[in-house]
């Protein structure tokens, strides 16, 4: 039914855009087939340029923030596909994460701060200790094999659908590795000094790949620090349209790594990573200017390495792999060179061209749990995708992407180990013949 | 909403089910215009179907009732086409997407209408072949909008345009019959009925499917750039070269205004001090390549180049690519609004009507810059406003006539591949007699004797001759 603008009562968001930033799309429709969502729906609503156009439209008064635009806005994935599609250089990102922002804070009609957002979103995610402990459960469940019968049966069904997709995207145990110290020494001569940002969720369930990528960093001949009074990077939050708590993790960050002692500071989750680099235009105080520079000694694992200069790995992986660039990586971080160039000097590992790599695989930062319909159908494409090369391992460079693609491979009966670009070059250096077992 | 408007979107909901029929204010307002941005109107409903069978369901709903409709695909026409004139239903082709048989041996590949040309090559790739007309907006149109636009691109100097790439088209009528012309195999007897269909703009038929040929990949290529000090010269060296017989594979100049917005958006080292490049390439087999690369080298030096520079390797060559075919996109980055004109001039007038696109920009005070397919002398100055100023928007069309105009006078066309569309309806009565306008209107009246697909385009309306100028001032978006 059409809505007519009276029945719509929330303030309009659009002040807060930098309307310049509006003006610099001209309409001409080259980013449209870039974008997932509207690769799977063909709507031009859920399409980039009609985003923009709708964002235009409430800005200006023309249309009203209605369900119907919100349900649009709101199936964005933040991808930035559209960026590295646009000629125009229209920012994207930066229309979108404010739009979307003061479209929450305006309406305070909507329910928001639900059981999910309170408790998993803002209450779990962001503490790897708590989140730890919060998974134990559940991993006790995996280890004695009550979860593998439990998903045969189905009867992970019955739980809440969030905690449930929760709970599916577990990766299988691992050697339950102790927490990374704070320093770990060069190997040979020392060639840069750098520290390690190691995530929540990446602590939580992905601490094997922070090992891998400290012992990896040693290996080219750099001390790394990881400080221990480190925080989430506020990514989850920023996308949640959480703004204040996003911004004291921040400063959390900005005290615990002081940018003077590093050569660089260092992530290997896109996701993390490109929230870190862009420290320097979320907020706007005195500290501004401290963020930015902190900023720009960020730099993604696979990025740093590959300006350093890496050791030859000699060990030999025979795989057939493929490696799927992380939306954070690609479009917003543009890196998409660097791991192929590191993969590609491991001897015996074939590396498959990935169709449609550069399409979003529905992780998408919390995507996945609040847009499940979506993100399965991307997730789907993305396993029809993989298997036409024909690769049993998938490498990644982001926790989420490799969270969703190995749940949705478990879901289709599908064998294939998902891993991290760190995580062979650890192998190969070490000369560690893997097991694949990995986390699907 | 009216009455009947409601009554049609139920209908439609019936047909299609909920979620692919649109009627939101909001979610129409996305499709009241295309690329070509001058001119706005919202359709009453918006569909999506998913097949031939739909589409004329759809089709013979719209008769039954009496409403217009017309077809649209990726909404990248420079021109309008897909803009509902006087409302009336959208016909949203982007869900129909699948390439359905690829057939190398015989060379042809059958696609729905709304694969995205770039996806067909995608998926063509590793197999020796590809589809070779390949529009700059190739990345986001679709083929079904290509055969009805008669979509060209920089290959199509030596390969040649749509038409003489689609063997076959299965057709929605006017009137919801469906049909198919042509097929897998190349010219079937009497009227060429394809070639009809290829280039109607939608006004003669929904294209629900296309049999395209596949060509063969060249065995080599070699891409280059002339740099040039002055425009003058790098016209007077494409004449040269097609004089010598060479027929590139492909032949485009860009000029120092989008040179600056390529080179802000690329970084490939393009001198910005430089009045034109040339963007060269030949193709072909392996023996006698770098023969005509050199001689080609050898003709721009004689006509002054600066320097001629050679692609090194296929991503080079990419990248040069990715430049040139990105390079309108690229002028958001010099100006908020632009447009972008389409006409053609005998390739030895080149010279000629680009002085005048530079006295007719200084005249009407608005920043013109070109890039364009020099080799078939298909020129598109872009001109540069703000579209938030009324006057600004005034000198534009003022200007822009007057361009189109002078094409007309050096014997050429007011459109090369982009269409007449919506923009360029005016400019028939003066291209074409009577008898020509007289012709092609009864020939859109036997495929579409309801006058409901797709009204106001392409063809002057009856008595409507003269056509009343687009509006400027409308193009506050939604
Ligand atoms: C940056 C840019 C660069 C461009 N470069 C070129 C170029 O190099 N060469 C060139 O030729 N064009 C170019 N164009 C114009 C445009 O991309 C082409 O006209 C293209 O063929 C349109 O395809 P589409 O899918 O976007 O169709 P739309 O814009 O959706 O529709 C175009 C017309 O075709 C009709 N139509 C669409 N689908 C069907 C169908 N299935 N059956 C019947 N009618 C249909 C519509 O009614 C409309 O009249 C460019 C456009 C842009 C924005
Ligand atoms: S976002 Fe960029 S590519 Fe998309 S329509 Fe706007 S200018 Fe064109
Ligand atoms: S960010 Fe991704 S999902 Fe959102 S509009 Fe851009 S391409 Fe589409």
């Amino acid at each position: 039914m059409p809505e007519s603008l009276d029945n719509v009562k929330a303030a309009n968001p659009g002040p807060v855009l930098d309307y310049e930033l509006l003006l610099d799309c001209v309409h001409c429709g080259l980013c449209t087939s870039a974008c997932p969502t509207y690769a799977e729906t063909g709507d031009e609503n859920e399409s980039p340029r009609g985003r923009i156009y709708l964002m235009r439209g409430v800005t200006d008064g023309k249309l009203g923030l209605t369900d119907r635009v919100r349900s649009h806005l709101e199936l964005c994935l933040d991808c930035r596909a559209c960026e590295t599609a646009c000629p125009s250089g229209v920012q994207y990102g930066k229309l979108i994460e404010p739009f979307r922002i003061a479209m929450d804070q305006a309406d305070a009609s909507r329910p928001r701060g639900d059981w999910f957002r309170r408790y998993i979103l803002f209450g779990l995610l962001p503490y790897p200790k708590r989140l730890r402990w919060a998974l134990t459960p559940a991993r006790i469940a995996q280890r004695t094999g009550a979860l593998a019968v439990a998903r045969a049966l189905r009867l992970t069904r019955l739980l809440p659908s969030p905690l449930r997709r929760m709970v599916e995207m577990l990766p299988s145990p691992r050697r339950n590795e102790g927490a990374l110290p704070e320093f770990l020494p060069a190997i040979g001569k020392r060639r840069a000094t750098v520290a390690l940002f190691t995530g929540c969720v990446g602590d939580a369930m992905f601490r094997h790949v922070n090992w891998a990528t400290a012992r990896v960093l040693q290996h080219n001949g750099c001390d790394v620090h990881v400080p221990p009074t480190q925080a989430c990077c506020g990514a989850i939050h920023f996308h949640a349209g959480a703004n204040e708590p996003a911004w004291q993790l921040a400063d959390t960050n900005l005290a615990a790594f002081d940018p003077q002692r590093f050569d660089a500071i260092l992530n290997n989750i896109a996701g993390c990573g490109s929230m870190l680099k862009e420290y320097g235009h979320h907020w706007h105080d005195s500290q501004q200017p401290a963020r930015a520079a902190w900023a720009a000694k960020v730099r993604d694992v696979n990025e740093f390495l590959d300006q350093l200069g890496p050791e030859r790995p000699c060990g030999e992986i025979r795989a057939v792999a493929t490696y799927h660039d992380p939306c954070h990586l690609l479009h917003a971080q543009k890196i998409h060179d660097a791991p192929r160039r590191l993969l590609a000097l491991v001897p015996g590992l074939e590396l498959r061209d990935l169709p449609e790599t550069e399409l979003c695989c529905g992780a998408a930062g919390t995507y996945n749990l609040m847009q499940p319909d979506m993100s399965s159908r991307l997730s789907r494409r993305k396993i029809e995708n993989i298997r036409h090369t024909q690769a049993r391992v998938v490498i990644t460079a982001n926790a989420g992407c490799a969270l969703q693609i190995a749940r949705e491979a478990r879901e289709q009966g599908e064998r294939l180990a998902v891993v991290h670009p760190m995580e062979i070059l650890d192998w190969s250096y070490r000369g560690i013949t893997p097991r694949w077992q990995s986390i699907s | 909403m009216d009455r009947s408007t409601l009554e049609l979107a139920d209908e439609l909901r019936r047909l299609l089910g909920p979620k692919r029929v649109l009627d939101s204010r909001s979610d129409l307002a996305v499709y009241e215009c295309d690329a070509f941005v001058l001119e706005k109107n919202c359709p009453s409903v918006a569909v999506l179907p998913e097949s031939t069978a739909e589409v004329a369901a759809i089709v013979r709903l719209c008769n039954e009732r009496g409403v217009a409709f017309v077809p649209r695909g990726a909404g990248t026409s420079l021109s309008g086409g897909g803009m509902p004139v006087g409302g009336g239903v959208m016909i949203v082709l982007t869900r129909m997407r699948e390439v359905l048989e690829v057939n190398l041996r015989d060379r042809y590949a059958v696609v729905e209408p709304g694969v995205v040309n770039v996806n067909l090559n995608k998926r063509l790739a590793g197999t020796g072949f590809h589809y070779a007309p390949d529009p700059s907006s190739q990345g986001a149109c679709t083929i079904g909008g290509n055969a009805a636009t008669n979509a060209g691109g920089p290959h199509t100097l030596k390969y040649g345009v749509t038409v003489n790439h689609v063997l076959g088209v299965e057709l929605v009528t006017a009137e919801g019959e469906v049909v198919q012309l042509g097929g897998p195999i190349d010219g079937s007897p009497g009227p060429d009925l394809v070639g009809t269909i290829v280039g109607g703009e939608g006004t003669l038929g929904i294209v629900t499917k296309v049999w395209v040929r596949l060509t063969r990949n060249p065995q080599g290529v070699r891409t280059m750039l002339g740099i040039f000090e002055s425009v003058d010269d790098a016209t007077q060296a494409i004449s040269a070269i097609i004089g010598a017989g060479i027929i590139p594979a492909a032949l485009e100049m860009m000029d120092q205004g989008i040179l600056v917005a390529v080179e802000e958006a690329f970084h490939f080292g393009f001198p910005l001090d430089a009045e034109a490049i040339l963007l060269i390439e030949v193709d072909g087999l392996e023996v006698g390549l770098d023969a005509q690369r050199d001689r080609i080298a050898e003709i721009c030096r004689a006509h002054q180049a600066r320097e001629v520079r050679f692609a090194a390797d296929a991503k080079e060559r990419l990248q040069l690519w990715k430049c040139r075919k990105q390079a309108f996109g690229a002028i958001g980055r010099l100006s908020p609004s632009y447009c972008t004109q389409d006409g053609v001039v005998p390739r030895s007038k080149l010279p000629h009507i680009l002085q005048r696109i530079r006295a007719i920009g200084k005249k009407h005070d608005i920043r013109i810059v070109n890039v364009f397919h020099a080799g078939d002398g298909n020129i598109h100055p872009i001109l540069l406003f703000d579209e938030r100023h009324a006057e600004q928007v005034k000198r534009v069309l003022a200007a822009s006539d007057e361009i189109l105009t002078e094409c007309l006078a050096c014997g050429g066309s007011v459109t090369g591949e982009h269409g007449i569309g919506l923009e360029k309806l005016s400019f028939m009565n003066r291209m074409f007699s009577n008898d020509d306008l007289d012709v092609m209107g009864r020939l859109r009246d036997a495929l579409n004797p309801g006058g409901l697909l797709s009204p106001g385009k392409l063809l002057p309306t009856a008595g409507a001759c003269g056509m009343e100028q687009i509006h400027p001032g409308r193009h506050a978006p939604v």
